[in-house]
Order: structure tokens, then C-alpha cells, then sequence
């Protein structure tokens, strides 16, 4: 595979950008950056395809697009059978040999949202999972239906206000807590699944050029702020994304072959999560005194996590 | 060098983002389409500078979003130190970096955000926001000088 130098930003930065501008995400948002930095990665042709969701609509204003590659444009939950069925055309072709050039070398990418992943998509994901074809899977993680006007997800974590789970006198927003979503491709058997996050693009861009060079099915949860659904000044998304890896609600590490668990990045200040939910709009009711419950829960909940990724990184199991 | 021209800035940016009289109704198009991103062959092109690529008409980068501004970032060169945070978080790909430098912004796919303005690192910052009406040169000529640290 052709990769891109990733050895310092400098160097990552002769990439020759294949991704546009004028797309119609949101200023500030987070989903372009990591899209950038996937496809900044490699020299490879990419073959993309693209849940709907904010990314799908924002890149793909008929009659224009933002994608330098192919990309397909399929329903909200199909992406990972649509790059599936591609990549098995693709083997079949080249097998045959009827390819215009059989030797150029070509990745494929699904990209969904955590709506489309988590819930809507699941299905379709899991099975080209279970398939084994050899593509890259990345759940755009903004923990809400972003493009309908953030519906809470099963990616939405506990205690976040939602356009259909709401804060207020009765209720401190979604009950629930969020779904473990790597932990259960991992256990799928997929030989490289990781969460990632933009803020530390080093540790993302080697990431991703693992995936695309791991054969087989691999995953990646990257975090992905949305100024829009969490309330905060559109300049803020990298901070934002700080304060989410450096307080541990995003913890940064890979599961190689289902077993062999590594952090990929260690906080030298780890921060308490009330600076990460302070900084948001969709957390502001939480720190009322009848819910700041909720924040210790919260709390709790990321220390336990964080407690057995590190067990699990020495056992591994 | 606030003035980058570049090649392909001839078809950068023609067209407001809205769709064109002559397409066809909701109840006249077809089940699918294809959109040419490139004229001709297009498997060359990660190794194509932008100004050196054929665009389609269908391309967003032919498009431009710059109307959506209300405030701009201004690129003072003599601060900036190369380092490139721009350039990898800039959502909307309008940090202009050719072989390690940063040139300038492309104002017809920015959209204000600030976030390069944020993640910059220099002091006094090398990019800063000011009114989309403002010159640049008088931007430049108004550029704060060193702050200094404050003592905690
Ligand atoms: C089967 C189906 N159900 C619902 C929708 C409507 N819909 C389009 S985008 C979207 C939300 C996408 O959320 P997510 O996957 O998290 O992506 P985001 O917009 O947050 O990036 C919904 C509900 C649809 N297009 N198809
Ligand atoms: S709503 Fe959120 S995810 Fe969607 S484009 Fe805006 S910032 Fe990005
Ligand atoms: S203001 Fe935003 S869109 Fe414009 S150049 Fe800076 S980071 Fe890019
Ligand atoms: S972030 Fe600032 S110093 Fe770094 S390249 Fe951009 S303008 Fe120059
Ligand atoms: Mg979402």
C-alpha cells in the first residue's frame, strides 16, 4: 500500500487533499477532519461508500460532489453491503482478470454515522463483519441523529439532553447507557478495531493506515464533535475533542485479532469528566444540584472502563 | 503571497452552491446517476496537486460556499512557523499548503469557523479573524504584537 508519510505534520502535509470543499457540512464540524486525514492517509484508489447522515447529504448536493474518489451514495444502513458487494466484484474482476489496470492497488471504506452504526446499520454491518471482506469500517461518532435534528442514539451517552430523550423537570435526558460498540466488533473476530479521535491525528492516521493495510474487516470509532447537537462555538471542536480523550469519556486504544488490547494514548493530566460536560450545552443541566448525580454516575462509569482496558491491555485477553 | 493564485482557481469557485435551472424535476429523474468528478481519466489523482487536476463542472471545488462567512480569517506569513495545525484540521480543505508551506486561505471554500485560528500556535498568532468586509492589507497592518506570558 502506498501510505503517506505520517512521521510529523509537515510531512503529512504534502497529501494531496481528495476530499472538497463546499460540501455543506456545518462550520467547525468534526466529520471532514477525520474524512480528510483517512484520505490524506494513502496514495491508494479508494472505494467509498457513505451511510446517510449528515455526511452522506453535505457532500453530495446534487448535482455536486466532494469526493475525489469513488464514492456511492446508498441508504441509511446499507454502506457496509454496498462496499462488501464492491469489494467482492473487485476480487472476482481482478481474479478474472478483466480489470482496466488489475494491479492498481484499491482500498475500500465504509463510512456511517453512530445512528447508522449503532442502531440502523448494525445489522448490515455485522453481517459484512461476519462475510470477512476486506474493507475498513468508520462509525462517525457524534452521539445523536445529527442530520435529523439529534434524536438520541444508542451512542448517546447517559445523562445527555436529546431532541426525543429531553432534559427537564422531570427527566436529566437519556437514561441509558451507551453502547459498547467496540467491544462488540472486536468480538465479531475483526483482526483490528480501534477508537480514534481527531484531536490526536497521529495516533488516528496510523490508525487508519493499519486498517486499510490489515486484511479482513477492520473498525474504527472515531470521536466526532458536533458543534450543532452539543452546544458548543463551532471554533471549540478540537478543544472539545481534547477535553473528551484527555478526561477519559473517549478513551484512545486498537484490539488487535479480538485479544491483543493497547492504548494508544495515556492523559499526563487526566481530567475529571465534569470539565468535559461543562463545556457542553447538552450536559448544562446536569450540574442543577437535583442531577449532579448523574455526573458522579458518569464518573464512575468512565473509571470503571478505563480500570479494565488496562487490565485487559496486561492480560491479553 | 495573500494573493495565491493558483491554475485551477479559474474553475474554483464558479458557481453558488444551489442547484442549476436546466436539472430535472423530482418526478422526471432517473433511479440513479453517476457524477463524473474529473474530465477524463481520473486514477491519477493522488498525485495531483489541486491546480493540477481536471475538474468537472459536478466537482464541489468548482463550487463555493464563501457567501456563508461573516467573519474571515487573515493569514499573516511573517508569524507563521510552518507547523501545519491548519492545514490537518481545517474542515472545509481551505488551508492552501504546497511542499511543507502554508500559503494562504482559499476563500471560496472557507467558512469562517476559526477553528485554524484556535489551534494555531505562534505568538502573536499567525492567523487571525476579522469582518469579511475588512482589506487585508489593513488587516495585516493592525497584527497585535508579543503577548506576553502572564505569570500564574
Ligand atoms: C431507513 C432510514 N431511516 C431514517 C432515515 C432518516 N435519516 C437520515 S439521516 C438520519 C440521522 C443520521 O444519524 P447518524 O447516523 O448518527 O449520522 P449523523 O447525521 O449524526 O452524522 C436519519 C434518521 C433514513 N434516511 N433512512
Ligand atoms: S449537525 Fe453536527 S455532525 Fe451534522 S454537519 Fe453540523 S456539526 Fe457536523
Ligand atoms: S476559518 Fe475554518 S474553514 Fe476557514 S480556513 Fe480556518 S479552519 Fe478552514
Ligand atoms: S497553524 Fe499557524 S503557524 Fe501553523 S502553519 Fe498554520 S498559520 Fe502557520
Ligand atoms: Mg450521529
Amino acid at each position: 500500500m502506498a501510505i503517506t508519510s505520517v512521521k510529523n505534520l509537515k510531512e503529512f502535509s504534502t497529501a494531496n487533499d481528495r476530499f472538497e470543499g463546499a460540501h455543506t457540512l456545518c462550520p467547525g464540524c468534526a466529520h471532514s477532519m477525520i474524512v480528510r486525514e483517512l484520505m490524506n492517509c494513502t496514495d491508494d484508489n479508494l472505494v467509498i461508500g457513505t451511510n446517510t447522515g449528515c455526511l452522506e447529504v453535505s457532500t453530495a448536493v446534487y448535482p455536486f460532489t466532494s469526493w475525489d474518489t469513488s464514492w456511492i451514495h446508498i441508504g441509511f444502513e446499507n454502506a457496509a453491503s454496498a462496499i462488501g458487494g464492491a469489494e467482492a466484484m473487485h476480487k472476482a474482476r481482478k481474479r478474472k482478470g478483466t480489470l482496466s489496470d488489475n494491479d492498481a492497488p484499491v482500498k475500500f471504506v465504509a463510512f456511517g454515522g453512530d445512528g447508522a452504526t449503532f442502531d440502523i446499520g448494525f445489522q448490515w454491518m455485522s453481517g459484512a463483519f461476519e462475510r470477512g471482506h476486506d474493507f475498513t469500517y468508520i462509525c462517525l461518532d457524534n452521539e445523536n441523529y445529527a442530520n435529523t435534528g439529534g434524536q438520541r442514539s444508542s451512542a448517546t451517552p447517559i445523562g445527555a439532553t436529546t431532541s426525543t430523550a429531553q432534559a427537564g423537570k422531570h427527566s436529566y435526558g437519556k437514561k441509558e447507557k451507551k453502547k459498547d460498540i467496540v467491544s462488540i466488533m472486536a468480538a465479531h473476530g475483526a483482526p483490528y478495531v480501534a477508537q480514534l479521535a481527531p484531536n490526536k491525528w497521529k495516533s488516528m492516521a496510523k490508525g487508519f493506515q493499519k486498517a486499510l493495510e490489515t486484511e479482513g474487516p477492520c473498525f474504527i470509532n472515531t470521536v466526532s464533535p458536533c458543534c450543532t447537537e452539543w452546544k458548543f462555538e463551532p471554533k471549540d471542536t478540537i478543544s472539545i475533542t481534547d477535553l473528551a480523550t484527555d478526561s477519559l469519556m473517549f478513551p484512545i486504544y486498537e484490539i488487535i485479532d479480538g485479544h491483543e488490547l493497547n492504548i494508544l494514548y495515556r492523559p499526563k493530566n487526566v481530567l475529571k469528566v465534569e470539565d468535559y460536560l461543562a463545556a457542553q450545552g447538552r450536559y448544562k443541566h446536569l450540574f442543577k444540584p437535583e442531577y449532579r448525580h448523574v455526573i458522579d454516575e458518569i464518573q464512575k462509569g468512565v473509571d470503571d472502563y478505563w480500570e479494565m482496558l488496562q487490565r485487559r491491555e496486561e492480560a491479553r485477553v | 503571497m495573500q494573493d495565491i493564485k493558483l491554475k485551477a482557481t479559474e474553475k474554483r469557485g464558479l458557481h453558488e452552491l444551489e442547484a442549476g435551472k436546466d436539472l430535472l424535476g423530482w418526478d422526471e429523474v432517473t433511479q440513479g446517476s453517476i457524477l463524473p468528478s474529473f474530465e477524463g481519466d481520473a486514477s491519477n489523482i493522488a498525485h495531483l496537486k489541486q491546480e493540477e487536476r481536471d475538474y468537472s463542472h459536478y466537482n464541489s471545488y468548482t463550487a463555493t460556499v464563501a457567501s456563508w462567512r461573516v467573519v474571515k480569517p487573515v493569514f499573516n506569513m511573517d508569524v507563521c512557523i510552518d507547523c501545519q495545525n491548519c492545514w490537518v484540521w481545517c474542515p472545509d480543505t481551505s488551508i492552501i499548503s504546497r511542499d511543507k508551506q502554508m500559503l494562504g486561505i482559499d476563500y471560496d471554500h472557507c467558512k469562517g469557523c476559526e477553528v485554524c485560528v484556535e489551534v494555531c500556535p505562534t505568538n502573536p498568532k499567525s492567523l487571525l479573524m476579522f469582518n469579511e468586509h475588512e482589506d487585508i492589507e489593513n488587516a495585516l497592518s493592525q497584527w497585535p504584537e508579543k503577548k506576553k506570558k502572564e505569570k500564574k
